[in-house]
């Protein structure tokens, strides 16, 4: 490890990966990313890597799309040698209740505002997309053809690669203890494998965000909670999109390799670090989504685990510098969607710290909101 | 004569050969769950109980380090693969249930 760099960015999550890409790619000559285990070991590597413009909220719809927009050509972008199994085939979103349909028509006014092309859906066309659905009960549904899913291991370690590939100190097995700082500025971060000197430092820690922003003396107004998730023996193609549904809490999803991913939304799961997974969780999921699509019944389920969702008050993450803390940055608070967008936000951080202007308005999205105030909504969540 | 390694099936669930392992190793892998998360070796319905030996063999073999101290990759349950539709239907106690 180098004993100084331009900038260190703690996290070795997608997060983290895609903003020392980022970084070197424009052009910053010496950056070093620290990784407590190895690649994608945090929620990345636990995730349900759907990405989707379909949001409620207009920042999280312009962030998700730029991002999809980049995911189209991140494997080349990046030259990466194996597939990072990108796939839009859509998610299609189920209405159960008055009050959900009605939030989706305001959903999808606001998406083709910002130019996403999502359509509202009879029960009897989402039907037609996804012919295994059960749409007893549902009243509609809301569909976008360039929503989708990516491997998070490999688009995690694409975005390492490449950075490698630039020059950059990749370090696994590497744990920042402590950072100091010199009137206000960041000036040196203790890690397990030795000191590095660095002017600039990037919290992308996931779940660890908070406590890393104590390291500077910042509080984040964060909490982390456990999701459980599981996934099936492949099977043979019958699901194109990424079904969803807020009012029942679930998502499911067939990958390329032809498993099923599934997971649901449960407000009592415990908030705090416990990763275990429970025998209820598989019940409740099973039964849930048996209902749902019927074909699944002779399925086996081949593993279950679990991941952190690190939460902001307002389901938005909470991006850039802090007032006081010179050279720090932070990307942190993703409330359960960083992996969709992690391209993006590593555009992002990264022409935030070369001073130059955000390619997108994300002024709103800094720490400070919360005391001023200034919370947004974010109604379509698992 | 051996076998090439593109030959040699080290994860039959997930058709991982002898070859994607070196190329993993190759490319600085230093642990199980690396080259699970990279190959999926040891993600199939088997959950690595048939290759793990093997993989984990190879890894040591190239590291020059004992097989106990190549980091063994996380297990996730369930043990064995349970039909959706067959938990779906349960409404036994789950903590009777979970003895198996
Ligand atoms: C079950 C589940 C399903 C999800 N589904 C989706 C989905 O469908 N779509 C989506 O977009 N998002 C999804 N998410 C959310 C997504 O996983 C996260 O938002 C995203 O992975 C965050 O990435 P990250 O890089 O910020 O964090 P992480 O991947 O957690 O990376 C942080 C890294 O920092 C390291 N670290 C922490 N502290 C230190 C330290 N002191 N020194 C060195 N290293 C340190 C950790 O080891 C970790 O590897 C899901 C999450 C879960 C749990
Ligand atoms: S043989 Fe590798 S998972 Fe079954």
């Amino acid at each position: 490890m180098r004993p100084s760099a331009d900038a260190v960015v703690i996290g070795g999550g997608v997060v983290g990966a895609a903003i020392a890409y980022n970084l070197l790619k424009s052009g910053m000559k010496s950056v070093v990313l620290c990784e407590k285990s190895t690649f994608a070991s945090g929620s990345t590597g636990r995730c349900g890597a759907g990405v989707r413009e379909q949001w409620g909220a207009e920042h999280n719809i312009r962030l998700a799309k730029a991002s999809i927009d980049m995911f189209e050509h991140l494997a080349e972008e990046l030259g990466y040698d194996q597939d990072i199994e990108f796939k839009q085939k859509g998610y299609l979103i189920l209405a159960h209740t008055e009050k959900e349909w009605d939030q989706f028509k305001k959903n999808v006014e606001l998406q083709h505002r910002l130019g996403v092309n999502s359509m509202l859906l009879t029960p009897e066309e989402a039907k037609d997309i996804v012919p295994a659905l059960n749409t007893e009960g549902m009243l509609g549904a809301t569909y976008n053809s360039r929503d989708g899913h990516a491997n998070p291991f490999h688009t995690t370690r694409a975005f390492l690669q490449a950075a490698r590939r630039l020059g950059g100190d990749i370090c696994f097995f590497t744990e920042v203890t402590a950072i100091e700082l010199e009137a206000g500025k960041v000036k040196r971060v203790r890690t397990s494998r030795g000191d590095i000197s660095s002017p600039v430092l990037v919290n992308a820690a996931g779940p660890w965000a908070a406590v890393v922003a104590k390291m500077v003396g910042v509080d984040l107004p964060v909490y982390t909670q456990r999701h459980q998730i599981l996934v099936t023996e492949p099977v043979g193609w019958f699901l194109d999109p990424m079904v969803m549904s807020f009012s029942i809490g679930i998502y499911c999803q067939q990958t390329p390799h032809g498993s099923v991913v599934m997971g649901i939304g449960d407000p009592d799961e415990p908030k705090g670090y416990d990763t275990g997974h429970s025998w209820q969780f598989l019940r409740e999921m099973a039964s849930i989504v048996c209902r749902l699509l019927p074909v699944l019944r002779d399925v086996r389920v081949v593993r279950q685990w679990s991941g952190l969702y690190t939460m902001t008050p307002d389901a938005h993450p909470i991006l850039g510098k802090v007032p006081g803390v010179d050279g720090y940055y932070q990307a942190v608070g993703f409330s359960g969607h960083g992996f969709m967008l992690a391209p993006v936000v590593g555009r992002l951080l990264s022409e935030m710290i070369l001073g130059k202007q955000p390619f997108i308005d994300i002024s709103g999205l800094d720490l400070g909101r919360f005391e001023r105030g200034e919370y947004m909504v974010e109604p379509s969540v698992v | 004569m051996s076998k090439r390694d593109e030959d040699i099936i080290v994860c039959r669930c997930e058709d991982v050969t002898l070859a994607d392992i070196r190329k993993a190793i190759g490319e600085g892998a230093t642990t199980m769950d690396e080259i699970k998360r990279i190959t999926r070796a040891g993600m199939g319905p088997c959950q690595g109980r048939t290759c793990r030996l093997l993989v984990a063999a190879e890894l040591s073999r190239y590291l020059g380090k004992p097989l106990e101290q190549v980091m063994p990759s996380t297990y996730r349950p369930p043990v064995k693969a349970v039909k959706l539709g067959d938990l779906a239907d349960m409404d036994a106690d789950p903590e009777e249930v979970r003895e198996d």
